[in-house]
């Protein structure tokens, strides 16, 4: 408690009183807005939570919740394994591996993944005769494999890209540090490279499973019940509206959990940078 | 080949034009959403750097609710939820007639509420790199702060926000594609009807891919002369 100045006796000025500035009312009038819609949503789930419409349908929420998780986690530790030999490629010198990796990425980069999913779904059909003469004709059949092949190809593309702008972003002068140690390269690559650009590569990384996460709706569109697919497929029997808000409140808490926890992890996996 | 040349040409028994008239939809789209999209991100980046807490929490929860829903569900609640709103408002003012909300309209509010939030951030980190000298010097010669931002600060903005604007509009040229699952005729529309019908989907769905990717490289071209053209001042220098 500082009240007054042993030296002078001086009192310290009370704070100027903030006052009623239009930005101050501008910003409570839009959070009264927020809270008035938050307190009306949690009433209307709260209302709602017992309904007839939740109690037919949680069981079939919780399968597309189920296979919502699956899709993503598989095609994102599919997308992680493919993305290293594309990532090598394209940072390959030899223009013969360099070219087809810069292709490839830009092709799954440059196109929305809705049309890339079509493609191999739809676009399947086209190679039946082949894909039957080496036995995937039964995968490609499946919306769900058709998804997953998409959905896998597609991330790998951006994490490909990810893991070569981390490496590439390491200096120089820790490849030289290590060879002036007398490393060999393998070793320097995995001890000293991948160790570094792995935490830059963090928040991409973080931004790239929401990406997924997010992107996953849209197998709901070739016939995978996912959470999507079950949202729509509630939504068309009921014609009731809480279909599609259950799923933006349990999309919403999905992310932002996830967003919360990969915080956590890059705190601590980086707790050794503070300084 | 020949075959499929008569596939895509332009005509009765061509889909070239279908597609085609697609493609003016699927840009029209992106560059009715752009202004708004702008507009709306450039005063949500306002209120995240404004000195006020409950305008800074207003907005990010904002941002939060769009950067977190898929955009898919985003487009639907605006689409579904925006039919059952006027649908209930008609009935409250005593009309009674079905209202069917245009898939183009719902398309444009939808995206232009992504875009925003993505924008925001583009802004939010642009204002980061203007020193405060900047609104200080505009002060000091008497302008008002409405006119420090407008004459002062937006151009310097508009140059360090380019880079991520480009990267959202990419993203904004990709996620209009989702619209066509709501109805609108855009090209993913036109070449699923017409692989439909023809019974080519990989051709007319390899089309769809590479004219996205066609659109993704003028995009770019234009950006980078966009950008040479806001860094015109450096080089001078």
């Amino acid at each position: 408690m500082i009240s007054a100045n042993p030296a002078t006796g001086l009192k310290r000025p009370p704070a100027p009183p903030r006052g009623w500035t239009k930005t101050r009312i501008l910003g409570h009038v839009l959070m009264a807005l927020w809270i008035v819609s938050g307190a009306w949503l949690l009433y209307y789930l709260a209302i709602n939570v017992a309904s007839p419409f939740v109690l037919k349908y949680w069981p079939e929420y919780l399968s597309g919740f189920l296979v919502t998780l699956q899709i993503v986690g598989l095609s994102l530790l599919i997308g992680a394994v493919l993305s290293v030999p594309i990532a090598a490629a394209r940072a390959s010198k030899w223009w013969l591996l360099s070219k087809p990796a810069y292709c490839f990425v830009y092709f799954f980069r440059g196109t929305p993944l809705l049309a890339q999913t079509f493609l191999v779904y739809y676009g399947a059909g086209t190679f039946q005769a082949q894909l039957e003469a080496v036995g995937l004709w039964g995968l490609f059949r499946e919306a769900w494999f058709c998804v997953i092949f998409a959905f896998s190809l597609n991330t790998s593309a951006y994490q490909a890209e990810i893991l070569r702008g981390a490496i590439q972003n390491v200096p120089r002068g820790q490849w030289e540090g290590a060879a002036a140690l007398g490393l060999n390269k393998q070793i320097t690559f995995f001890k000293i490279i991948l160790p570094q650009a792995l935490i830059v590569a963090l928040r991409p990384y973080g931004n790239e499973i929401i990406l997924m996460l997010k992107g996953s709706a849209i197998a709901a569109i070739v016939t995978v019940f996912d959470l999507f697919g079950e949202t729509r497929r509630a939504y068309s029997r009921s014609y009731d509206f809480q279909a599609y808000i259950w799923a933006a409140v349990i999309y919403l808490f999905l992310v932002e959990m996830l967003r919360r926890l990969w915080d956590k992890i890059e705190a601590r996996l980086t707790r050794h940078l503070i300084r | 080949m020949n075959e499929a040349l008569t596939l895509l040409s332009f005509g009765p028994e061509g889909w070239g034009d279908e597609i085609a008239w697609g493609v003016v939809v699927t840009v029209c789209l992106a560059i009715v959403t752009l202004p708004f999209g702008l507009f709306l991100g450039f005063l949500i980046a306002l209120a995240k750097k404004s000195s006020e807490p409950s305008l800074r929490l207003a907005a990010n929860i904002y941002t939060t609710l769009f950067r977190g829903l898929p955009e898919l569900l985003t487009l639907f609640l605006v689409y579904f939820g925006l039919q059952i709103a006027i649908q209930v408002l008609l009935k409250m003012a005593g009309f009674d007639f079905y209202f069917e909300v245009n898939s183009f309209i719902a398309g444009v509010i939808a995206l232009s509420f992504v875009f925003s939030s993505y924008a925001s951030e583009a802004f939010l980190s642009a204002f980061r790199g203007i020193p405060q000298g900047q609104y200080e010097g505009g002060y000091a010669l008497g302008l008002s702060k409405g006119k420090t931002l407008r004459l002062v600060v937006l151009p310097q903005l508009i140059r360090l926000a380019l880079p991520a604007l480009g990267n959202s509009w990419l993203v904004l040229l990709k996620d209009t594609s989702l619209v066509s699952v709501v109805g609108l005729s855009d090209v993913m529309r036109q070449s699923g009807i017409a692989a439909r019908v023809t019974k080519e989907p990989f051709m007319f769905f390899g089309i769809a891919c590479l004219i996205y990717l066609v659109l993704a490289m003028i995009s770019s071209t234009g950006l980078v002369r966009i950008e040479r053209w806001s860094k015109r001042g450096d080089t001078a220098r």
